[in-house]
């Protein structure tokens, strides 16, 4: 476990000294997506549930996020914990009802919730409908300790954010609580069968991937000052899976690698309108078809190869 | 003229109609729907797009060679089907090993390619295709245009002959028989995998089928099938997909409820078929016509 020691610390001085040669918002984006996908592939990966609606818990958060901090005129950290509550209280209620149907029904069903979510916000008046929320202001957090209009200071705090998603999710992960979730995703039978209500279990990692996601979806809105219904329709929904899948579905450290591999090619081709999608659509299917361990689970497969050989 | 909770008849029974009209068109889809799952374990979320290619097809064949509508409504969903017994035997084949979950990602990625290619090439604003039957019959309490009157019909057509097929002729039993046990059909000599790329380009000629026959109504354009495509899943989520006539009749159902709703609290008609699902959900959660395994 020392290369992984190594491994985590050589990122850690990477992620430090990133916004001196790279442009700080675009980072502070990326990091918002890593840790969306990281929260999705908690529900994925490890618990085996299919969610394709994890759009619904990041959009909405940035409108709470937004409606505190500028409607109501709270403080930013109000503005984040709302965002977290509202996502992780909206995944108690979809998921309380998407687990009483397994598989591919799970995935039809949370897409549905997110698509209902979605013509909820175009309606209703405090989104802003397709205007969306603007000019979220960027307050001081910690009462005014530390002033975030600079992006270079904002960065260090979305890196501590992220950080702090990141370390949870990890510990969830490696907790008897997350052994349990991968002993009923590989066998729910078994789990049952053994003494666990596997549907508690199951609901719990959804409110639990929810909320992160929540954290992440009121981060971005702090980061970029305004929510839209882009971050809470269907195509966000898509995207997620996409990072994750192309990051390494069950590796922890995947959809971290996915969600900057993606938002990169986003930016580079942002000019070329229609083909941002044509070519994501291409990468679903090449990855399904042929890498599906993505990029990460296929290294790390190369890597314990090299190693046996 | 009557009044009916305050509500005047036209407009109560133009949103009916319009209700049987998208009723129709879930209908359609969510059968096709069903019947692919049935057969090859794949959600085809590329249906919405293959809908939309329905639609395009009728209208480039008008717009490029000529060809009338009642031709084309012949002529388009062959094509389409064509093209999705191609991608079944390229692509779809080689996951049917693998779990439901990459079937609906390769599904959805093929959605966003073609979508994104016909976007890029006619744009997104949308193209008019001519209403192949003007004019319409004075009811007296509302007015029925001839075209949407035979929507519905076509529709009802559609469905029962499809619900005929599988459920009444010697080739449905295959059918059905390869979907309960695919080992032991095929040991009594009948091409599986032939029977498999079949039934995909039938549920993609469905879908292609309703997209011609949405054209005259809707505008023709590369994301007329995005959004339909999700409420179909809710609907299929609501009737379960292990009944083809389950499936027709919520189908028509959940178009009703959605007009009715339009009449009497408009702001929820986007929602309401949502909210059936979590209803359906909380009280029945394998589905009206669904079996618990």
């Amino acid at each position: 476990m020392t290369t992984q020691r190594v491994g985590y610390a050589l990122l850690i001085v990477l992620a430090l000294v990133a916004p001196t040669f790279a442009y700080p918002v675009f980072l502070m984006k990326a990091l918002c997506f890593a840790l969306f996908a990281c929260a999705f592939n908690l529900l994925l990966g490890y618990a085996g549930l299919m969610s394709f609606g994890h759009a619904m818990f990041f959009g909405m958060a940035g409108y709470f996020y937004g409606h505190v901090v500028k409607a109501w005129d709270m403080a930013p950290e109000l503005g984040l914990l709302a965002g977290v509550a509202g996502a992780a209280l909206l995944g108690l209620v979809t998921g309380a009802l998407a687990i009483r149907r397994q598989g591919i029904y799970f995935a039809m069903i949370t897409l549905a919730f997110a698509q209902m979510v979605y013509f909820f916000c175009i309606q209703a008046p405090f989104t802003g409908g397709e205007d969306g929320l603007q000019g979220i202001p960027r307050k001081a957090l910690l009462g005014g300790l530390i002033p975030i209009k600079d992006d270079k200071v904002l960065y260090y705090v979305v890196l501590a954010i992220f950080l702090f998603g990141y370390a949870t999710i990890y510990r969830v992960i490696y907790s008897p609580f997350g052994q349990v979730l991968k002993a009923i995703r590989d066998n729910e039978q078994r789990a049952l069968s053994l003494g666990y209500e596997a549907d508690r279990y199951k609901l719990l990692a959804f409110v639990l991937s929810a909320g992160l996601a929540g954290l992440a979806g009121a981060t971005k809105a702090m980061v970029q000052q305004f929510a839209t219904l882009t971050d809470v329709a269907a195509s966000t929904s898509g995207e997620v899976v996409l990072m994750a899948l192309v990051g390494g579905l069950g590796t922890i450290i995947g959809p971290v690698v996915g969600a900057f591999i993606i938002i990169t090619m986003q930016n580079y081709l942002a000019a070329t309108g229609e083909f941002v999608l044509v070519i994501q659509g291409a990468i679903f299917v090449v990855i399904v078809l042929a890498f599906r361990k993505g990029v990460v689970g296929e290294l790390a497969e190369w890597w314990k190869r090299r190693r046996a050989g | 003229m009557f009044e009916l909770l305050g509500i005047p008849p036209q407009a109560l029974f133009g949103q009916l109609l319009l209700g049987l009209i998208n009723g129709a068109f879930y209908a359609m889809l969510s059968l096709g729907l069903a019947v692919i799952f049935g057969m090859l374990n794949v959600i085809n979320f590329t249906h919405g797009a293959q809908y939309m290619m329905g639609a395009f097809a009728a209208w480039l064949l008008l717009g490029i060679l000529g060809i009338p509508f009642w031709v084309s409504l012949v002529v388009a969903p062959v094509i389409v089907g064509l093209f999705g017994i191609v991608l079944e035997k390229v692509l779809l084949k080689r996951i049917y090993h693998l779990d439901h979950l990459y079937g609906f990602l390769l599904t959805f990625g093929l959605a966003l390619v073609i979508e994104g290619l016909f976007q890029w090439k006619w744009g997104s604003s949308g193209a008019p295709y001519p209403n192949p039957i003007p004019g319409g019959f004075n009811l007296g309490f509302m007015f029925l245009p001839t075209y949407r009157a035979f929507v519905v019909v076509a529709a009802l057509v559609i469905c029962l002959a499809t619900w005929y097929g599988i459920e009444r002729t010697r080739l449905g039993a295959y059918l059905r028989a390869a979907t309960e046990n695919p080992t032991l059909v095929r040991a009594f000599g009948i091409n599986v995998p032939r029977l498999i790329t079949l039934t995909y380009g039938l549920g993609v000629g469905l879908a292609a089928l309703a997209g011609v026959l949405a054209a005259p109504i809707q505008q023709v354009s590369a994301l007329m099938g995005v959004n339909l495509v999700l409420v179909v899943f809710a609907v299929v989520v609501i009737g379960g997909m292990g009944s083809i006539m389950g499936s027709i009749v919520t189908g028509f159902g959940l178009g009703l409820i959605e007009g009715l709703t339009k009449v009497f609290y408009p702001p929820a008609s986007n929602t309401v078929i949502f909210v059936v699902m979590a209803l359906v959900l909380l009280i029945k959660p394998a589905g009206l016509f669904g079996q618990t395994k």
